[in-house]
């Protein structure tokens, strides 16, 4: 680095000289920005829609189509086709399976694990009623500890049929879901969760998540089935 | 390849420029510079690479546009501006990662942004792309990144094939290794790091060694 400005240096360049190269430089940068952004604007958003319909798909095993679905609580609650690029709203993504039939809902959900925030995304099956499959979408937890959320069997299993079944009235579940330590002494029932010994809080947040998801969720899917169409969302 | 002399020193040749960064003046091994990136984005190979990749095109871009605008700009304005040119290929390439690859964005996470202020990146600008013509500040940055994403790998393919028993997500030691997980954390960032500065030192103690050997064998004949 070059030491203080010297008085005749500082005399010798103009205020206009020095005003005039920051707002020329400044110009073409933003051109430059601008023009990257134009450019690849059109490729991310292509990006960001096949990555969340490819989660989608994975959660809801037997699926091979999916669109976003937006919930609308007033004045009747329902559901309406969302464009595929929609994050705005309370989402949902309904999964279809060749020949049109819904075959699960994929719910998304986040919250503060261990060291930053987890995003999920959980499958929902109307027909079987049950949580049929998890992915985490992001995750900034412990590589070797919290990311075991992701790879540990014994937990991915909690979630390929965990039984959210609705009581009569459809507003509530027969059996809320629980979240347990690991004890291979219990036998387990399709409603429990093991959380992890080692990843405790990591993979707490995501059985809490799966929960309060499945408490809010279920009920509002199951009462108004008749609103996911594909034909209506392509 | 074209050559300048400059007073007091030897001619260098633009080959020269370019080589000098990738070991002699080795921006990691030699100057320990950028560590935060060195340390944070290395635990896999594929992780490596594409961060010293994208470091790489930043630094070119930005010399090579410094070194051209660098009559133009006064001394008084000189960091600001060559800030404002970092950060918009930073941008670019935020923009361009993104676009290849979402997952490789998600693994770079706040790192890619924090290329701006990688201090090999506005330390060429200022001591070389500012004061040489395009060409010649282009063959610096270049191999100045090429030697950054080379210790970037080097630590990268270290902490992945102990870490996690594989190479660029290829399994390299079967099912039944078991992974040294403490090496794809941070502190096995540290653990790798001074064990290839260990090497960096050791050669070139050797290298001196045996030049003053020669030289007094020379002196001795």
């Amino acid at each position: 680095m070059s030491g203080p400005i010297e008085p005749a240096a500082r005399a010798a360049t103009p205020v206009t000289q020095m005003f005039g190269t920051l707002v020329g430089v400044g110009l073409v940068c933003g051109f430059l920005i601008v023009t990257a952004f134009q450019a690849t604007a059109p490729i991310i958003l292509q990006n960001r829609i096949e990555a969340r319909a490819r989660a989608v798909l994975q959660v809801v095993p037997g699926a091979v189509e999916s669109h976003p679905f937006r919930f609308v609580s007033a004045p009747e609650p329902h559901f309406e086709a969302a464009p595929a690029d929609a994050s705005d709203g309370e989402l949902v993504f309904a999964a279809f399976a060749g020949d049109g039939a819904l075959v699960g809902v994929a719910i998304p959900a986040e919250a503060m694990g261990y060291q930053d925030v987890v995003r999920i995304l959980f499958g929902y099956a109307p027909g079987e009623q049950r949580v049929v499959g998890l992915q985490v979408l992001e995750s900034r937890e412990t590589p070797g500890l919290g990311d075991r959320v992701e790879k540990d069997p014994a937990f991915v299993g909690n979630f390929a049929a965990l039984d959210v079944t609705l009581a009569d009235g459809g507003e509530a579940l027969v059996h809320p879901i629980e979240i347990v330590k690991p004890d291979p002494t219990r036998s387990k029932t399709p409603w429990q969760i093991d959380t992890i010994s080692g990843a405790t809080i990591t993979s707490s947040t995501v059985a809490r998540m799966v929960r309060d998801m499945a408490a809010l969720w279920v009920p509002r899917i199951a009462a108004r089935l008749e609103d996911f169409r594909p034909e209506g969302a392509r | 390849m074209s050559e300048t002399i400059r007073p007091g020193q030897e001619p260098v040749s633009t080959t020269d420029e370019f080589l000098k960064g990738l070991w002699k003046q080795n921006p990691v091994f030699v100057q320990v510079l950028g560590m935060c990136p060195v340390l944070a984005v290395t635990n896999t190979a594929r992780n490596a690479l594409a961060m010293g990749l994208a470091t790489l095109f930043v630094l070119v871009c930005s010399s090579t546009a410094v070194s051209l605008i660098r009559k133009i700009v006064p001394k008084q304005v000189r960091i600001v501006t060559f800030i404002l040119v970092i950060a918009t290929f930073v941008t670019v390439v935020d923009y361009v990662i993104q676009a290849i690859s979402l997952e490789l964005h998600k693994a770079l996470g706040a790192f890619i942004a924090l290329i701006v202020v990688n201090c090999v990146i506005l330390g060429r600008a200022e001591a070389y792309a500012s004061k040489n013509p395009p060409l010649r500040a282009a063959a610096d940055a270049a191999g100045m990144g090429a030697g950054f994403t080379f210790a970037l790998l080097c630590l990268g393919v270290v902490r992945e094939v102990i870490g996690k028993g594989a190479l660029f997500d290829v399994p390299v030691f079967g099912p039944s290794y078991q992974e040294w997980v403490v090496m794809i954390l941070p502190s096995g960032g540290f653990f790798t790091l001074a064990a290839w500065l260990l090497l960096f030192n050791a050669l070139r103690q050797r290298r001196a060694r045996r030049a003053a050997a020669d030289a007094a064998e020379e002196v001795a004949a």
